[in-house]
């Protein structure tokens, strides 16, 4: 990861205050506090329509809240250069494999004579290297997500934020993905990243933050917040109770 | 002109008049065909990624203009080029760059029209991840054209064929002046009237087996983009 040490300064810490965020007449965040820090990776869990991926794209700098302010290294206004998003979703550019990294390096300004190698050297990190010439449309889930990750990282980013990365895929796609994340953050990048599934963030988080209904119930210490949650909605959460 | 030979002898035997007017038949339509993609596709991306007041209008006025009467263009451009007229100066009446600019000008809606149908939907599925991207206007047409190219064939091969069967406009601007700027759409009108039907017959073959080579050739280029579709 190049250039890291000055990407960290430029994007962390993360700091969202007071953030609210509405569509419509719907208020998808309310009043949000919440500060990311270098370190172990972040996990945002809650049910569905707690505001998960609504938080993770404003504190991309992809949704505007219409209160509040969100800085990256105590800046308000920086090109999201050293961020990266993985969608839930990835979309698959209508190229091969090969060339979705190599796009993805060029909208990061890699110079043209560093992406071939570049571009392999990412793919092999994923797993994907022996399917680089093959249509990225035809992968499958897993392969999607792990190619979505080689073009995030491809941004060298020193914040990568993950939308569910293991939604729908089976266990063994599921391991590989938790795999490659564990190894990213162990390079130093800020993970943070969403799950419904409270045993993968347990497996992943340093620090997991609960939201309902928009608002941030708790966060805290992986251990801590599994171990005794200080409050009762994240108690029945936890518990596997259904937070309606 | 005058052909004694049957249709087939003269497209068989090649025959040097016919083939002159075949090579400037495709000549104007093709260079027609590019520059109204060069200016049609960016421009009909342009407005799929743009939201401005009016912008529906816009929308609409690019889809009536792919139904625009040819010989109204051919008039426009007949008083623009005339010697009377504001490039009259330019001289190109009656001269085959003549019969391009008025192909050019009724391609580029097709194209443009087309290009911003498919362009709009692909944003759709891209808007997102570009975005996450940090993508700016300039390469997001780049990329949407880019990865669009493949349905974008249809609204060249659509463009061409615009271009090829036409006849009012370039019969305006060109003059029909043979070996100059005689198509085989103008010699067809022309060579029928005058009952000369072989040479008529013959050019309707060619053309014919122009469009279909097209069609093929554009099947051929889907089937390959097809591998790129989910």
């Amino acid at each position: 990861m190049n250039g890291q040490s000055s990407a960290l300064n430029l994007e962390l810490p993360v700091v969202l205050r007071d953030v609210s965020v509405q569509r419509g007449t719907t208020v998808l965040l309310r009043g949000v506090n919440l500060r990311l820090e270098a370190g172990a990776p972040t996990v945002l869990i809650g049910p569905n329509g707690s505001g998960k991926t609504t938080l993770l794209r404003t504190a991309m700098g992809l949704v505007r809240p219409a209160s509040g302010s969100v800085s990256w290294g105590g800046r308000t206004e920086v090109p999201p250069v050293r961020r990266a998003l993985v969608l839930q979703r990835p979309v698959m550019l209508r190229r091969s494999v090969l060339d979705n990294v190599r796009y993805a390096l060029a909208t990061a300004a890699v110079p043209r004579v560093q992406r071939l190698a570049r571009a392999l050297e990412l793919l092999n990190m994923v797993g994907l290297r022996d399917l680089a010439d093959r249509p990225a449309p035809r992968l499958s889930g897993g392969e999607r997500q792990r190619l979505a990750l080689a073009r995030a990282l491809a941004r060298d980013p020193a914040v990568l934020f993950l939308d569910e990365p293991t939604a729908s895929l089976d266990p063994a796609a599921t391991q590989a993905i938790e795999e490659l994340v564990r190894a990213v953050a162990a390079r130093g990048v800020k993970v943070v990243m969403t799950t419904h599934d409270l045993a993968e963030a347990e497996r992943i988080a340093g620090e997991v933050v609960l939201l309902h209904r928009g608002e941030v119930v708790e966060s805290g210490p992986v251990t801590q917040l599994f171990g005794s949650p200080a409050t009762e909605t994240a108690r029945r959460f936890i518990a596997g109770q259904l937070l309606l | 002109m005058t052909h004694d030979g049957s249709a087939l002898d003269l497209v068989l035997g090649a025959d040097p008049a016919l083939l002159s007017i075949v090579r400037l038949s495709l000549g104007v339509s093709l260079s027609a065909t590019l520059f109204a993609a060069l200016l049609g596709a960016p421009l009909g991306a342009l407005i799929a990624l743009s939201r401005f007041p009016g912008r529906q209008a816009v929308v609409v006025a690019l889809n009536a203009f792919m139904g625009l009467p040819p010989v109204v263009i051919g008039l426009a451009v007949y008083l623009l080029l005339s010697r009377s007229g504001p490039l009259g100066s330019l001289g190109l009446l009656f001269t085959p760059q003549a019969m391009i600019i008025t192909q050019t000008l009724l391609v580029l809606p097709i194209i443009a029209a087309l290009t911003r149908q498919t362009v709009e939907d692909l944003w759709l599925e891209y808007r997102d991840e570009l975005a996450a991207m940090g993508v700016g206007v300039l390469r997001r047409v780049r990329t949407l054209l880019w990865d669009a190219r493949f349905s974008l064939v249809t609204a060249l091969l659509a463009g061409f064929g615009r271009a090829a069967a036409e006849v009012g406009s370039i019969i305006i601007v060109g003059g029909n002046i043979e070996g100059y700027t005689r198509t085989m759409t103008t010699t067809i009108a022309l060579e029928t009237s005058k009952g000369n039907l072989p040479l008529a017959m013959g050019l309707g073959m060619v053309l014919l087996c122009i469009v279909l080579a097209v069609n093929i050739a554009a099947a051929a280029v889907k089937s390959i983009g097809a591998r790129f579709e989910r």
